[in-house]
């Protein structure tokens, strides 16, 4: 456990030490010592700021789609469909899961590829697909986290008794009511939960938006650049999605999500 | 121990020797003989002997083959029995990565791209190299006999393994007319907008560099690894411009194998073995080597300071660079032979060698290859400090916004 502790946060520790340390210009070696260039360079830069901003707003809207798909399907799975349905749903749901990461991303690339599944698809309606680009990469990336929110939105579903559904009624709220005054807030914690995971990996990856952005650069991209030329600068970009996430966190804690933990 | 010690000793010798370089703008002459780029000083090899019964040798995907990949390809199952040296191999995906792999010193031998091995030569990663101890050393094409990025300062760091060019590849569905130029990769009003693909990588830069040196002669540029500072300026924007139009930046084969026969790309930046790759599959691409030039790439064999097996390196690259097993390597990945007589024999390695210009001293001469851009200019000015490939990736992040 302690050797746990160490490996884990001694490489964390190195990596902020790093941020510190800058490197030859020429040969690439890096230099121990201590400087704030590369925090600076990161302020300065105009594109470490729009790449950081873009990144965070990706992740968003990852969480974001993957809340408003995950909801009426755990309600559906939950209390609607019979036994059979829901199994053969969970399945569906945490099948992806098994497929390797790579494939998936670059099935996605194909989908969105010209003249591909998906052009093909719109065609009848007279739409071309979107190609490549940020609303790609977070398709992509909600796809491939859609089970982490999906899995506990489901089971919080699952919790809460059908009489509190019946009691809402008979106190005369509609369905849309029953939802927003019952189940939402029951549901709340699981819903913080998904997106930690959605919010959080959204923010690192960086193959994504390398098969399927076209131009998009993300925090991830900037760093995997970076990682053997210039290693500092990598590991001070690397502590801005490190920073996010924990405030993040403590936005979760605040708000009584993570009490149950 | 001992060794090590005077390893490191040497090492930060270099890096000193690099800064007073770097400091004082010392008049002279640049160019392959003296380049002002101080190196470390290694003893030479003198004689091969036994075999240290392995070698760990990084490369690039394709270069070193035993048949687990593709049973037809496999050149290293019958040297691991005549030498005894069994091989490690190690892929590395670019060259900063086969960088970092040679500093760990865990390798012995490295196939270096040009825009490594600069870096790994001043760095005192490679050590230099005795040719006598290669007798398959003799037998290179002209354009490859003594390149600045693998010799310096009149020593020999690498072996040639081959080349290759950064061509311009289309989809002849959507480009009816074959294109002579980059311009429609680089202007505003290119009719393929948002259409086109780059390669993503710093070293494109150079790409931007070559375009401005046909269009825009007042900036001076003579060759394209050797930037001042208002030059890569000029570059940037260039490419700014490019990122307005471009639809896609590629950095694998693959990648741009499926874009380009799709049709998600019309054209772009790409290279022969796309372009091969594409056309087996059915898709309708074809490529033009424009009249600006291109750049390109050559890769050697390079054998790290730090070697444990040094007769098994040295063993190693004499196998590879035998005619037949150079063939083999170039006919698998997809590029000109280092070794003459890689093009004769049989009427594939002719044929090969026609497809990749192999032999074509004109078609290189156009092509500019991937070089370490480095503080002092290469192209011999002496009164200005070039950008090195540090101040290349942050402008190309900014590049890319």
């Amino acid at each position: 456990m302690a050797w746990l502790g160490v490996l884990y946060i001694g490489s964390l520790l190195l990596l902020f030490a790093t941020a510190f340390w800058h490197t030859d210009p020429f040969t690439s070696k890096v230099i121990p010592g201590f400087t704030l260039e590369n925090f600076q360079e990161l302020v300065v830069q105009e594109a470490y700021r729009n790449t950081a901003v873009r990144t965070i707003g990706i992740a968003l809207a990852v969480t974001i789609l993957c809340a408003a798909l995950a909801l009426p399907l755990g309600l559906f799975m939950a209390k609607v469909a019979g036994p059979k349905l829901r199994a053969i749903l969970a399945i569906g749901i945490t099948l992806p899961l098994w497929a390797g990461y790579l494939v998936k991303v670059f099935s996605w690339r194909i989908t969105f590829s010209q003249g591909g599944p998906l052009d093909w698809v719109l065609a009848p309606l007279g739409v071309d697909g979107m190609g490549y680009g940020q609303p790609a990469v977070v398709v992509t990336l909600a796809y491939l986290w859609f089970p982490y929110m999906a899995v506990p939105v489901y089971t919080a579903f699952r919790q809460i008794p059908d009489n509190l559904f019946n009691a809402s009624a008979d106190l005369g709220a509609k369905s849309w009511g029953t939802i927003r005054t019952v189940a939402l807030p029951l549901l709340k914690p699981a819903l913080i939960a998904g997106s930690i995971f959605t919010f959080s990996l959204s923010l690192g990856d960086y193959i994504a938006a390398q098969f399927v952005g076209g131009k998009t650069q993300m925090i991830g991209t900037v760093i995997a650049q970076n990682i053997n030329l210039n290693p500092p600068l990598a590991a001070a970009f690397g502590l801005v999605p490190i920073l996010v996430v924990v405030a993040y966190l403590f936005l979760a804690r605040k708000s009584g999500a993570l009490d149950a933990l | 121990m001992k060794h090590t010690k005077r390893l490191s000793l040497a090492a930060a010798g270099a890096s000193l020797a690099l800064v007073l370089a770097g400091c004082g703008s010392s008049g002279g002459d640049a160019g392959a003989q003296s380049s002002g780029i101080e190196v470390p000083d290694f003893p030479v090899a003198e004689s091969v002997g036994d075999s240290e019964g392995q070698v760990n040798i990084v490369a690039w995907a394709g270069f070193v083959e035993d048949g687990s990949t593709n049973p037809d390809a496999d050149w290293v199952t019958d040297f691991e029995q005549q030498t005894k040296c069994q091989v490690n191999r190690k892929v590395g995906a670019t060259s900063d990565e086969m960088v970092q792999l040679m500093r760990t010193g865990e390798y012995d031998v490295v196939s270096a791209s040009g825009d490594a091995s600069l870096r790994l030569i001043a760095g005192g990663d490679v050590q230099p190299l005795n040719t006598d101890l290669i007798p398959n050393f003799g037998n290179l094409v002209e354009g490859l006999k003594g390149q600045l990025y693998d010799n310096l300062n009149g020593k020999t760091y690498g072996v040639p393994i081959g080349r290759g060019a950064n061509v311009l590849m289309y989809n002849t569905e959507s480009v009816k007319q074959a294109p002579d130029s980059w311009a429609d990769t680089w202007e505003s009003d290119s009719p393929y907008k948002g259409k086109i693909m780059a390669y993503d990588s710093p070293i494109f830069i150079a790409d931007a560099a070559l375009y401005l040196m046909s269009t825009r002669p007042e900036l001076g540029i003579t060759n394209p690894y050797a930037l001042d500072e208002s030059q890569l300026a000029a570059a940037v924007e260039l490419l700014k411009q490019q990122n307005e139009i471009a639809g896609e930046y590629w950095n694998d084969a693959l990648k741009a194998v499926s874009s380009i026969s799709t049709g998600t790309a019309s054209l772009g930046t790409g290279w022969q073995v796309v372009v091969n790759l594409a056309t087996a599959d059915g898709g309708k691409v074809a490529s033009v080597l424009p009249k600006e030039g291109a750049t390109g790439w050559s890769d050697t064999w390079m054998i790290s300071s730090k070697t444990k097996n040094q007769n098994c390196a040295y063993k190693w690259i004499d196998w590879a660079s035998s005619a037949e097993v150079n063939a083999q390597i170039a006919q698998n990945f997809g590029m000109a032979p280092a070794n003459k007589e890689a093009c004769e024999g049989t009427k594939e390695n002719e044929a090969h060698c026609e497809t990749f210009h192999a032999t074509d001293e004109e078609y290189y001469k156009q092509v500019w290859m991937w070089t370490t851009p480095v503080e002092q200019c290469i192209d011999g000015r002496t009164d200005v400090k070039c950008t090195n490939y540090q101040q290349w990736t942050k402008a190309w992040t900014e590049v890319k916004g």
